[in-house]
């Protein structure tokens, strides 16, 4: 089946079962591979993606529910040439170790800001619940704090 | 054995470095090792001083790096150890990985193996035997792995490499100017005499004529002035927007995709496929069976995924369908009763004080199985084209990869390009074999490029695990409540290294360490810190038992016996201060100490627990004290540090594989629990930097936290954690007076 997709601003096309995961679309159909696969049960957020401005775990998300959204990933976080805030701040803090998970913790952390400017430490621990298991957590926390004081 | 071939008798010999396997360490130090560099690295333009190093004209320094990267950001510190040695302009010199060539075999691993520093690290034993015969096979590993990049790679390879690299810059400018080498300067990628100068590019032609100098005199750690400051990593930037190519982001013009269902129980094999149970699914190209695994390809990885899933396959369980955990741990404890194992340390005559001694103080401890749960699930691309192969991965062993890949199919390893991938997580888990393989079979089979990707649940399942062991320790204190014997009884089932592991620092008069070997059916390999893992458990347990009876502070106590490790007791001490050890906690709070020596490192760590009423367990912070030698880059050490202690807590917290009808139970993140950023304590690390020599970073993190928390929980509950995870446990605070009788780490009233 044929389903229409926004994605970073592009319109796609996409020739897929009604069921498959947005994220396999995202990397295998429309080629962005900043979108990460980690455990394909939403456990733990490689794949977070923003949708309407929203944080939303691909890996369980069927395509078919994710027309009409503008969806935006790793890859159309930066605008204009320029490094969103939080990509920014996670080169000045050195948060990623191997990497692998931080496009979807970066995604669900510009999500969270730019619902919540200023969050306290309970409201990162309700809404950041990726998992990294380079075990990032720390610098991933004080950088979140350096983005709210800003 | 082909880089041996290269150099003769002769030129080892006049090496001078004749010890025990002294042609292999000749080989591993000849200067002629630092001209065994490959054609295939160079570019356009670009000359190749030595194996680590280039220059190209434009002045860009560039060290080529032995390491796969997997977020230990060690090739950013290797490469500020050439560039420190060759006094390079740091913003003009960068790094690129080494291709899978047995040029870039990791020799300073075996010298660090020859000299002592270091054991084989468990994932090589597949190409390395421990007889002198085939220690000259350890030249041919290219791992990373056993926190040796820094400590044996960059200290033997990469500033050996950046002094000979300016040694030839120098030499060479003294040719031009016709002028003394003695008089030449260097610094910021800039030779000098007097009024004239010239970059290191404008002299590269030149130099790379000459040959590298025998053995370049490296700095003394005062002169540092780039090695000891923090510097950003290179590999980050492309880690933040998406661009960052890892194993499973590879994709080849006609690539297909195959999913794989392996064996649920560990030696079985495939008894049956009904192919006409996916007849007519989308995209489906071929099943493969593999013998003790079916893989589906197909156009799309979720058709793939899809197809299999419905797939009517049967298996058969073969010889461990009665497997348990609990059969596992019964057969160790039957073991220990009647083997009184091999000696691993024996000193003083710590039988006979047990046996003569009044009271003798016994415990048992245990670990579980664990995955290691890498973020990237197992995966592999393959071509097999012509004889030839082509595989692109995440290898933290590159070199046998290409071993693993050319035996799959029978083929030459000249015949097998490793195209190796930033890694998702390897934490020891990708120097193993088994996916690589896997994707030559599938690739050959449907005569197509084919990405094979692990769903998490077969990697969960079918990991190499950090074993599941067990130990009996017995004790007796003197008159003063210090230990005067130490037995440690304990399992050891193929994995008892590093050798060091089990041995205490502690200075104990009778010791008797003992190891019992034993074989059992679950597939092992190394985990992240590989031995410390249960030895600092179990170690770090028992001596805080031995302090609590005899009613000493567990730090003093610890304290008191390092006085002949002054190394150890710094980190100790430090630790313990930053940590405010003795000052007091909020109520339901206690502190906990461990330390532990591993992989040439020392890290000591006080972790701040609370426990609440209905059992809750909370970590609230760890202040972690390390012991590197020197922290090339700090900033560095630092994340690995807070890694090592995230890593470690979430096994010691949750960790728990069990196998039930010779499987694992567990699957995915859901019942194989992993730590949040809400659980995840605040982690403060203070460096000690002893100048001492140069121990690794990447796993030393990792063994002191179990045993940390553990102590503090003691102290709230009363119960002693003898086996992980601590999940498993009921634990219930004491009442506060009880708990403050115990409280050391805190102020008593």
């Amino acid at each position: 089946m044929a389903f229409t997709l926004k994605v970073n601003g592009e319109t796609h096309t996409v020739d897929v079962e009604p069921d498959t995961p947005l994220l396999w679309v995202l990397r295998d159909e429309i080629g962005l591979k900043g979108t990460k696969y980690g455990c394909g049960i939403a456990a733990c957020g490689a794949c977070t993606v923003h949708m309407d401005g929203a944080a939303e775990r691909t890996c369980v998300l069927p395509v078919e529910a994710a027309e009409g959204y503008e969806i935006t990933t790793i890859e159309g976080l930066a605008s204009g040439g320029q490094l969103h805030p939080v990509q920014e701040e996670w080169i000045r803090n050195q948060v990623p170790q191997c990497g692998y998970c931080q496009s979807g913790m970066i995604m669900a952390v510009a999500a969270l800001l730019a619902e919540n400017p200023n969050p306290t430490d309970q409201d990162i621990n309700d809404t950041i619940t990726n998992v990294c298991r380079c075990g990032t957590y720390q610098r991933v926390r004080d950088s979140i704090h350096e983005l709210s004081d800003a | 054995m082909a880089s041996i071939g290269k150099i003769t008798r002769r030129t080892l010999l006049a090496t001078g470095a004749l010890v025990g396997g002294g042609l292999v360490v000749g080989l591993s130090m000849s200067p002629n090792r630092l001209k065994l560099g490959s054609d295939s690295v160079l570019k356009e333009g670009e000359l190749q001083l030595n194996t680590w190093v280039k220059i190209s004209p434009d002045n860009k320094v560039t060290a080529i790096i032995p390491h796969s990267e997997m977020g230990q950001g060690s090739n950013t510190a290797l490469a500020m150890m050439l560039a420190e040695e060759m006094d390079a302009d740091w913003d003009l010199v960068d790094f690129e990985y080494a291709p899978a060539l047995p040029e870039y075999a990791n020799t300073g691993l075996g010298k660090g193996y020859l000299m002592g520093d270091v054991g084989i690290p468990a994932f090589a034993r597949p190409l390395v035997d421990f007889t002198f015969l085939q220690i000259a096979q350890a030249m041919d590993l290219q791992i990373t792995g056993g926190s040796t990049a820094i400590a044996f790679t960059g200290e033997h390879g990469m500033r050996r490499a950046g002094a000979s690299a300016r040694d030839m810059m120098v030499r060479a400018a003294a040719a031009r100017w016709n002028v003394d080498p003695s008089e030449i300067a260097v610094a910021n990628s800039v030779v000098s005499h007097g009024s004239r100068s010239a970059t290191f590019g404008e002299l590269s032609t030149e130099a790379a004529k000459l040959d590298p100098p025998q053995s370049p005199p490296l700095k003394d750690r005062s002169q540092f002035k780039l090695i000891g400051t923090s510097q950003p990593r290179r590999d980050i930037p492309p880690k933040v927007d998406g661009t960052a190519m890892f194993g499973i982001d590879i994709e080849l013009p006609g690539m297909v995709y195959a999913a794989i269902k392996q064996s649920p129980v560990f030696g079985g094999t495939v008894a049956s496929i009904e192919e006409g149970s996916i007849a007519g699914m989308p995209g489906v190209i071929r099943v493969v069976n593999l013998g003790d695994a079916v893989a589906v390809v197909a156009d799309k990885y979720w058709r793939a995924k899809t197809a299999l899933d419905a797939l009517d396959v049967a298996f058969d369980a073969g010889a461990n369908a009665n497997v348990t955990t609990a059969s596992i741990f019964a057969s160790y404890t039957d073991e220990l009763a009647v083997n009184e194992g091999s000696a691993h340390v024996e000193e003083g005559d710590a039988k006979a004080v047990i046996a003569d001694a009044a009271e003798v103080i016994t415990s048992e401890y245990q670990v579980p199985f664990l995955a290691h749960s890498c973020m990237e699930p197992m995966n592999c691309t393959a071509v097999v084209k012509n004889g030839k192969v082509d595989i692109w991965t995440g290898a933290q062993n590159p070199l046998a990869a290409r071993t693993f890949a050319a035996n799959a199919i029978g083929v030459d390893p000249d015949n097998v390009t490793v195209h190796n991938q930033l890694l998702g997580g390897g934490f020891g888990r990708r120097s193993r074999d088994d996916f690589i393989p896997q994707a030559v079979r599938i690739a050959q089979d449907v005569g197509m490029p084919v990405k094979l990707v692990w769903s998490r649940e077969e990697d969960t399942q079918h990991d190499f695990y950090r074993p599941a062991v067990s130990n009996q320790f017995k004790a007796v204190l003197g008159d003063d409540g210090m230990p005067i014997a130490w037995s440690n009884h304990y399992i050891n089932v193929g994995q008892d290294e590093p050798a060091d592991a089990p041995n205490i620092q502690y200075g104990i008069e009778n010791q008797s360490i003992r190891s019992v070997g034993m074989e059992q059916p679950i597939p092992l390999g190394p985990w992240r810190s590989v031995g410390h893992t249960q030895h600092s458990f179990f170690n770090e347990s028992f001596i805080d038992e031995l302090a609590h009876a005899a009613g000493k502070d567990p730090y003093e106590y610890r304290r008191t016996l390092l006085a002949g490790a002054p190394r150890h007791r710094k980190v100790l001490e430090t630790a313990a201060e930053k940590a405010g050890w003795g000052t007091p906690l909020p109520p339901g709070r206690a502190r906990g100490i461990a330390i532990e020596q591993s992989f040439g490192s020392i890290v000591a760590q006080v972790a701040e627990v609370s426990l609440s009423e209905g059992g809750d367990v909370k970590v609230h912070n760890v202040t972690i004290a390390v012991d590197v030698g020197t922290a090339v880059n700090p900033q560095a050490v630092e994340s690995q540090m807070q890694s090592g202690v995230i890593y470690g807590l979430t096994a010691a917290l949750y960790g728990n594989i069990t196998i039930d009808g010779g499987r694992v139970e567990q699957t995915n993140f859901d019942d194989y629990e992993m730590i949040h950023l809400a659980e995840a304590p605040e982690m403060r690390v203070h460096i000690v930097n002893s100048g001492d020599t140069t121990g690794g970073a990447g796993e030393p993190g990792t063994p002191p936290i179990g045993p940390a928390v553990a102590n503090a929980l003691f102290v709230l509950s009363g119960e002693r954690i003898k086996s992980l995870p601590i999940k498993q446990y009921d634990l219930r605070p004491r009442n506060t007076n009880q708990q403050l009788s115990q409280a050391f780490g805190q102020a008593a009233e």
